[in-house]
């Protein structure tokens, strides 16, 4: 076939674009992902039998509020590599590294103040062994419709696309597992919840030049 | 006249076609792949000294990326980089398949090439779209030679191939998905 038929064919009763596809696929990842990680959830691991006393303490929207910033920093970074030629830029990366940061801070800084025998135990929980686990497994559904969303898209990015759909997935479930995870302590969250989120994202990097490739 | 005085007119006369396109004006879409063609030939030409032959190959597959993704183009970005990404990412492909073990000779990075020159000599391209195009499932395949090489509306493709209008939407989509997914496989 010739550049000019294929052209004419390209061309042909060709209709009006939806501009909004972009959010209207993220917005159902997001859906997907969300409800997906807390039915899991509540099926799997359960709330936490003690939620209703927890919701007063600050300390707990301070552990939602980690991954609820993680999440609103990789959705726009994972809308940005879903176009051609529109990099994340400096600030985009800058709101995905301030909430490890300063949940980085707050642990070293809760560790450096904690008498010597308790720091294992700050850091450890009793659930360490399962908490990024369980977060991964939660992640499932949010990996599958974030990839979906990028697919229908046009990335030049498969890797770093996959990556960031990965742990955009990976900070919603996230959200959901702070509804069972019965640690209170910051550097859990700063070492365990990570984890959790960046084994979705590493899958991501893993598995997005095959998923994304268009 | 330099690169940079070439180039602004041709941006603002292409994303001009590419936005009336993406409306639904099929004559202005035509015109801007058409426009877009001869950039992308005089881009690649450059590019690809050792690969003469496969330019026009690489021109069909960046076009039908291009249309293919053309949803995700918004007005306020300039269309050089979007285009320019398209067709980095469409030639990084080619190239990874021709030279795995050899050093990428001509860096892809400046965008402001992209646009600075156009050729409208198409050479013959050596893959067949059209015999890709027939081996197609019926439902991808009728919807696009109905809509697409015929020039029937989607209501009067409906009639003819029986099936529902949304199904030739849909189909015409899919076919040139599956299309630049089959193009891929064979380079």
């Amino acid at each position: 076939m010739k550049t000019q038929d294929m052209v004419a064919l390209l061309a042909a009763g060709v209709e009006p674009v939806d501009r909004r596809a972009l959010g209207r696929r993220f917005g159902w990842a997001l859906l997907a992902g969300g409800g997906g990680a807390l039915i899991l959830m509540l099926l799997s691991v359960g709330l936490r039998p003690d939620l209703d006393a927890v919701l007063a303490q600050p300390i707990f929207w301070a552990k939602m509020a980690f991954p609820l910033l993680l999440a609103a920093a990789a959705l726009p970074a994972a809308a940005r590599l879903s176009r051609p030629g529109v990099p994340v830029r400096g600030r985009g990366w800058a709101t995905l590294a301030a909430p490890v940061l300063i949940v980085w801070a707050a642990a070293a800084v809760v560790l450096l103040a904690a008498p010597d025998g308790e720091r294992l135990r700050l850091l450890m929980g009793s659930t360490w062994r399962r908490c990024p686990l369980v977060i991964a497994f939660l992640s499932v559904p949010g990996f599958l419709a974030v990839m979906w969303a990028i697919r229908g898209l046009a990335t030049t990015r498969p890797r770093l696309a996959g990556a960031i759909g990965g742990l955009l997935a990976g900070a919603v479930a996230t959200v959901a597992y702070c509804l069972h995870c019965p640690e209170m302590e910051v550097p859990f969250w700063a070492v365990w919840y990570l984890l959790g989120m960046l084994l979705p994202a590493g899958l991501g990097a893993l598995l997005g030049p095959r998923l994304l490739r268009w | 006249m330099t690169d940079k005085e070439a180039v602004q007119p041709a941006e603002t006369r292409l994303k001009a076609l590419l936005l009336r396109g993406l409306d639904g004006d099929a004559a202005a879409y035509h015109d801007f792949l058409d426009d877009l063609s001869g950039h992308l030939r005089a881009f690649l030409r450059r590019r690809l000294y050792r690969f003469q032959e496969e330019v026009e190959d690489l021109v069909q597959e960046i076009l039908i990326a291009v249309h293919n993704g053309r949803h995700t183009y918004r007005p306020e970005q300039p269309l050089t980089a979007w285009v320019h990404a398209i067709a980095r990412y469409k030639l990084a492909d080619f190239l990874r398949g021709r030279m795995r073990h050899e050093a990428l000779n001509e860096p892809l990075d400046e965008q402001a090439g992209l646009f600075a020159a156009t050729d409208g000599d198409a050479a013959e391209a050596r893959r067949d779209v059209g015999k890709l195009l027939e081996q197609l499932p019926d439902k991808q395949r009728l919807p696009i030679l109905h809509v697409k090489l015929q020039g029937l509306s989607v209501a009067e493709t409906a009639r003819v191939t029986g099936l529902s209008e949304s199904a030739v939407k849909v189909g015409v989509h899919r076919g040139l998905k599956v299309l630049a997914a089959r193009i891929r496989g064979k380079i």
